[in-house]
């Protein structure tokens, strides 16, 4: 009964000895593999550790005299891939019309090379603006904003400078300087070297020297003395690598800001200085925080300002205040005009780019967010943690820049800064329509033999209306930076605009030419 | 061989320190650095730290799944870098918060959840868990983590 079974069962010990070899190499397979796996991770856990530990490994060195970028990335490879990633200009956002007219004849960044092209011409996409532009150099040739990259290379491009002569003092924010004005104070006799800290003493004399002597330059000399756009030593201590100021007027501007009775809650170092004795001069290397640095380091070039006098002094009109018409006082008081408008004979000033003036009013300054915060969001690579030096729209990392304190979708982020947005761009139109109206208007009454004197508070309320709305356009958020500051500008624009032409129809005898037969504002 | 590699990885990466309750763990991988800097500068620091608020405290067991799920689902996120920037608190994580807020502010908070359960679905005592379906960190969102800068 037994054997039978055991016949067929006869294979049966070596089909068993068959799985045991099997079972034998498919475990020390499984355990080799699960082992590499297992090493694998061990190797991952490791990287993430040196990453955390290890953030700069100091390659090349880095003095007050190194002006190239290139030898500053060996250092901080990161923060160097982001700061030449400033040529990608695909990521701006807010454009007028389609950004990039057809039958301007240039071709977007993205398209090819993206050293060789322009940006698209606000002047071919806001017509309006050639009108209220007329007579200077931006009714020439007026561009899309663009990354830092395209700083210097646009500035020597632009025909404002090609077909207008410009003083050296445009330089200021177009180009790596701090080496260039030193070493021309340096030649001036200033003392100490190069090799001394910006911030010292002697640095700071040799700054101030140099500076005043390119300011009244012409712009060809001038642009011979630099090589690169906005640099890592424009803003960081070649030693540190903390943030610190390098541009006189900034010190300048931001010490009569100080000395004015303006509230700025959101620089709270002013603030301090100012229940201090007063004797020295507010400074921001010494005094601002590192967050205020954050903001003060853009300051230096995202704001309005005007050359004066005949040594083209670049001022920040700052002296009574951080507000648009705080400013506008401080330019009536010195009788500042930028030039004579070619239609209507007003006496008009062209808004820059008051990116850190809108900033001031708005909720973000007010809750201590900087402009790097939202612009060169913390990023991260493993586990290291890093500044962005991208600097670019927000938009393009709401994650990042956002969501850190706004804890809602993306999309709803988004769509919120578009309202607000559109409702900016809605204004602005209406005021900038307003504005050539008003523009039409002067020039027609002028035409028809209105007198000077008669004509004197429509001039000057053009003046008011188009820098406030020059003012909105100019600055580079459209409105987002303090939507409720910007639509108040606007509203004024416009109020004043139409005051304007309320002037011109009351004249008497009404000259022939009145608003009504003006034609039709540029949609 | 698989079993000293796999000790010595665990050991390496602090495995053990994860079964506890120090908040220290918590930033083992220092993703979590900015929930930690801002819980550290928030009222709630000297009272709870992240365990009571952010695992169920209603049983050892589900104490320890949630820790081994969360567990799981970070070591998968940093080991292969693809989760969401900044973190966000998922679904379930936060029903465990709002239990916790509940078991602290029991007393303080029981006429609002006795009135939130009689509108929420099946209303009624007891509808909507515990808290009567109140989100309590839609409002108080900053009383354990500060401003993140």
């Amino acid at each position: 009964m037994t054997t039978e079974p055991n016949l067929p069962s006869a294979p049966a010990p070596r089909r068993g000895g068959v799985s045991k070899v099997a079972v034998f190499w498919i475990a020390a397979i499984a355990f080799g593999a699960g082992t590499v796996l297992v090493m694998m991770l061990y190797g991952n856990i490791t990287r993430r550790k040196w990453e955390a530990r290890n953030t700069v490994l100091r390659v090349a060195d880095i003095t007050e005299a190194t002006i190239d970028p290139v030898e500053w990335g060996k250092n901080f490879p990161r923060q160097y891939d982001g700061y030449v990633r400033t040529t990608d200009n695909a990521r701006a956002r807010f454009k007028w019309g389609d950004g990039r007219p057809p039958d301007d004849g240039v071709e977007s960044a993205a398209a090819g090379d993206p050293h060789g092209k322009k940006a698209g011409s606000k002047l071919v996409s806001d017509p309006r603006l050639e009108t209220i532009f007329n007579g200077y150099a931006f009714a020439i040739d007026y561009r899309e904003r663009r990354g830092h990259a395209f700083m210097l290379r646009d500035q020597r491009e632009t025909e404002r400078v090609k077909q207008r002569p410009q003083p050296g003092a445009c330089l200021n924010c177009h180009a790596s300087n701090v080496v260039a004005y030193r070493e021309a104070g340096l030649q001036l006799g200033a003392p100490g070297s190069l090799t001394d800290s910006l911030t010292s003493e002697s640095g700071q004399k040799q700054l101030f020297a140099g500076w005043e002597h390119v300011n009244p330059m012409t712009y060809a000399d001038a642009t011979a003395l630099v090589k690169h756009p906005v640099t890592c030593l424009d803003c960081h201590d070649p030693r540190t690598m903390a943030l610190r100021i390098t541009r006189p007027a900034f010190m300048e501007g931001i010490a009569n800001l100080a000395r004015s009775d303006d509230p700025v809650p959101h620089l709270p170092s002013i603030e301090q200085w100012r229940k201090g004795d007063r004797d020295a001069e507010y400074n921001p290397n010494g005094l601002a925080s590192r967050q205020e640095m954050r903001s003060m380091s853009c300051a230096q070039c995202h704001v309005e300002y005007y050359f004066k006098g005949d040594q083209k002094r670049l001022t920040f009109p700052w002296h009574n205040g951080l507000k648009i018409e705080q400013m506008e006082a401080y330019y009536d008081e010195v009788g500042w005009n930028d030039w004579t408008h070619k239609d209507s004979g007003a006496k008009v000033v062209k808004a820059q780019h008051p990116e850190f003036e809108l900033w001031s009013q708005g909720i973000h300054a007010r809750s201590g967010v900087s402009c790097a915060d939202c612009h060169m969001p913390y990023k991260r690579e493993g586990a290291m943690k890093y500044t962005d030096h991208q600097v670019q729209t927000p938009m393009a990392h709401v994650n990042l820049s956002c969501q850190t304190c706004h804890h809602y979708a993306e999309t709803e982020i988004q769509s919120r800064v578009d309202q607000i947005q559109k409702r900016t761009k809605g204004q602005l139109d209406r005021a900038e329509i307003a504005v050539v109206e008003l523009i039409h208007a002067i020039r027609d009454a002028r035409a028809a033999g209105a007198t000077d004197e008669q004509l004197t508070s429509a001039r000057e309320l053009q003046r008011k209306a188009q820098w406030r709305a020059d003012f909105i356009n100019a600055e580079n958020s459209m409105g987002f930076h303090a939507p409720a500051e910007s639509l108040r500008i606007l509203g004024e624009s416009i109020d004043y605009a139409r005051q304007g032409i309320t002037d011109i129809a009351k004249l008497s005898p009404a000259p022939t030419g009145l608003p009504a037969a003006s034609p039709p504002p540029n949609k | 061989m698989f079993g000293a590699a796999a000790g010595y990885t665990a050991h390496y990466a602090n495995a053990t320190s994860y079964l506890s309750d120090d908040p220290k763990s918590c930033i083992n991988c220092h993703i979590m650095n900015d929930q930690y800097d801002s819980w550290s500068s928030s009222s709630h620091h000297a009272r709870a730290t992240c365990n009571d608020c952010h695992v169920p405290h209603d049983s050892v067991l589900s104490k320890y799944l949630v820790k081994a799920e969360n567990g799981y689902r970070h070591s998968k996120g940093f080991t292969f870098q693809d989760f969401h920037e900044p973190i966000q608190i998922t679904r379930a994580g936060r029903e465990v918060v709002i239990d916790n807020c509940v078991r602290c502010h029991e007393a303080v908070t029981h006429e609002i959840r006795m009135a939130a359960s009689s509108s929420a679905p099946g209303n009624g005592p007891g509808a909507g868990g515990v808290s009567g379906g109140m989100n309590c960190i839609r409002c108080h969102a900053n009383v354990a983590h500060g401003p993140m800068r």
